[in-house]
């Protein structure tokens, strides 16, 4: 079975947050007004923060979402199994079962777990928009960036339809598709003919907070001189 | 009146009278607590119906006033059954005039310590996914698992000594009451046999409520611990929390002692000397807290890693200081100023220092849970973490129910174990004998 991953380029990235926007459409993330993010209620999959990478002079700023761990520290500690590691390798939620305790957001590194602290809202003209393929997440529970899962679904459908495998071509989450710069690949890390697998691999790639044994899926190319 | 005393008053009838009458002041209280439960009973519907966003937290401080409360909760349970146990155990005997009310501390307030964590849940509906879904691996399951047995074991280990008292009540009351009794009772006639029986159980209750008790807070901190957070992710926390515990639940046990005593004229029996006893275990678990304090902070400061070293500023000198130099002061300056020094060892002095550990304690876990989540690795917005009105009322009315239903137990139960009295005066008269025999041919022989 494929290991989702994917690689984001720094030199690339222009920081324009498309990929922010695609994601917060393609998911229904909830909207948030510039006082609710002051009061740390943001609701955001994917977000850019300044981070300090070795060998850089000053902080980047960096797409954050779920680095979707190998090892991921989240899923150990639910209570009742709502957050676990996928066969693909994608760290999943189970909203109907979350029960909202925030252990799983305060055992993340990352911080990239987000809680409904309120029932999501939309404003008026964008309530009908929604994503009919994502589910809206109730108050109460945690979520995060999936890697776009139901698109996996959907190729999963789609290859079993037509006789085949899900190819590198059938699925790409939300921001890979969207960024202008071309800054993000997506694909198999196991396919060692995969341009993601040969970047991951390459001298440039960096995995954020490696040290920590989390074995993140989501890895950084450093900015070159 | 259903509920006089039929039998003639004995030496323990100030133990019983409290029970069977409520005096104005307590009708007094009972109200004022009653409101502030139903207030918080406002609060949480408030909370039920906007979700957690009626409370102060955000992202990355996802807990707060709730998980502190529940920490302090639990820690205070320890004042009970691991106190009562170990000094069964040790045999020591001015133990028995303090260990029931001891023992109510623990039932009780751990209810209050779950009630806080599904205060704290964002689908409290959802609640029993954790018996239908249940992951072992997390430490929250380790929690529920060993805070209920060890609810099982301290309500046992509660009811137990109860009997004979129990059957007591039976025996002197009608209406109501004697029927209540008579079924709490089962049976009990104080024969030789029961006696036998009751006192095996009791101590073998003691013996197995101890590693229960150690495991339990072992295991509240294990939650905190087993993550990679910084200054959670320590080896020490285990016996820390377990020393704080037992810390905050003597200043818990000493304080309703002092209010007991005060409220039902029981001076006969709460004497000083079971305030200087308590003081002085007291003294001992402040310097331990002292010493683990020191060890966690002296540690975490020499590394000097980055990450580490930012929460630690963040309580010493940043924005948490002034709640962590008052945890050192309530938590060690005034209690071991007031109690290493004879001369302020009274029961006055002793109580000043109780309320101020129990204040220290409660900032202790409040310091361990906020400045780590307000501090996180990664560089996301951080904000001031102040609790809503909903979390301070909620606080408020788990106090108040705390100490309503220990009132309640007083109007049901005596709050000092008399047949453990009893058996004390008996084993003294016993001792007492050989002396008198000896003495009593030598005044005849004279006369």
């Amino acid at each position: 079975m494929a290991r989702w991953g994917l690689v984001i380029d720094l030199d690339r990235c222009t920081g324009c947050q498309a990929c922010v926007v695609a994601c917060k459409h393609e998911n229904n993330v909830p909207f948030s007004t510039p006082e609710t993010a002051n009061s740390g209620r943001l609701m955001t999959w994917i977000q850019l923060v300044p981070v300090e990478i070795p060998g850089n002079r000053e902080a980047t700023a960096t797409p954050l979402m779920c680095q979707q761990c190998d090892r991921p520290p989240c899923t150990d500690v639910c209570p009742v199994s709502a957050t676990y590691l996928n066969p693909d390798g994608i760290v999943g939620q189970i909203y109907p079962r979350c029960i909202g305790c925030r252990y799983c957001t305060n055992a993340c590194p990352y911080a990239v777990k987000v809680f409904n602290w309120v029932p999501p809202e939309w404003p008026e003209s964008m309530a009908d928009m929604k994503n009919p393929d994502v589910s809206v997440r109730p108050k109460g529970v945690v979520e995060k960036c999936t890697f776009c899962h139901h698109r996996l679904q959907q190729a999963r459908e789609r290859a079993r339809a037509s006789g085949h495998d899900v190819g590198p071509d059938d699925y790409t989450p939300a921001c890979v598709q969207t960024c202008p710069a071309e800054a993000m690949v997506f694909g198999d890390l196991d396919d060692s003919n995969a341009e993601v697998s040969a970047l991951a691999n390459g001298p440039r790639a960096y995995r954020w907070m490696e040290e920590l044994g989390t074995k993140p899926k989501v890895v950084y190319l450093r900015e070159g001189e | 009146m259903a509920d006089v005393v039929t039998k003639p008053v004995d030496e323990y009838e100030p133990i019983i009278r409290p029970i069977l009458e409520v005096g104005p002041k307590f009708k007094r209280w009972a109200t004022g607590l009653g409101a502030v439960v139903l207030w918080s009973a406002f609060a949480y519907t408030w909370q039920l119906y906007h979700g957690l966003g009626a409370t102060g937290l955000g992202r990355p401080i996802y807990w707060g006033l709730y998980i502190t409360n529940f920490v302090f909760f639990i820690g205070v349970s320890h004042a009970g059954t691991l106190i009562s146990a170990i000094l069964r155990l040790v045999g020591a005997e001015w133990r028995r005039p303090i260990t029931r009310m001891a023992e109510v501390i623990t039932v009780l307030v751990l209810f209050f310590g779950v009630g806080n964590v599904l205060l704290d849940l964002g689908r409290v509906d959802r609640a029993m996914n954790v018996v239908l879904h249940p992951h072992f691996r997390s430490p929250l399951l380790w929690d529920i698992s060993s805070i209920t047995v060890y609810l099982t074991a301290s309500s046992l280990y509660l009811y137990l000594p109860l009997i004979p008292d129990i059957a007591r009540l039976r025996d002197c009351t009608g209406g109501w009451r004697h029927a209540f009794y008579r079924r709490l009772a089962i049976g009990w006639t104080g024969a030789a046999h029961q006696k036998h029986r009751l006192e095996r159980i009791i101590s073998v209750m003691a013996i197995i409520v101890i590693p229960i008790a150690v495991s339990v807070h072992t295991v509240v901190s294990w939650v905190f611990a087993m993550t990679i957070q910084p200054m959670w992710h320590s080896t020490i926390f285990g016996p820390y929390f377990v020393v704080g515990a037992i810390f905050s639940g003597i200043a818990a046990l000493i304080i309703a002692m002092a209010i007991v005593r005060d409220a039902y004229g029981l001076e006969k029996y709460l004497q000083p000397i079971h305030f200087i006893n308590l003081a002085l275990l007291m003294l001992v678990m402040a310097c331990l807290w002292f010493y683990f304090t020191f060890a966690e902070h002296l540690t975490t400061w020499y590394a000097q890693e980055p990450i580490e070293t930012a929460v630690f500023n963040a309580k010493l000198f940043g924005r948490y200081a002034p709640f962590f130099w008052t945890m050192v002061a309530t938590c060690f300056v005034i209690p071991f100023g007031i109690l290493a020094n004879r001369r302020t060892r009274t029961i006055k002095w002793i109580v000043v220092a109780s309320i101020s550990v129990s204040i220290g304690m409660w900032l202790e876990r409040f310091q361990i849970v906020v400045p780590t989540l307000s501090n996180p690795r990664a560089p996301v917005h951080t904000f001031v973490y102040w609790p809503s009105w909903v979390e301070w009322s909620m606080m408020a009315g788990f106090f108040a129910a705390f100490t309503l239903l220990y009132m309640g137990f007083t109007k049901l139960f005596p709050v000092i174990s008399i047949w453990e009295l009893e058996d004390e005066a008996a084993e003294a008269a016993a001792a007492a004998v050989p002396r008198a025999e000896v003495q009593r041919p030598l005044v005849a022989t004279e006369g």
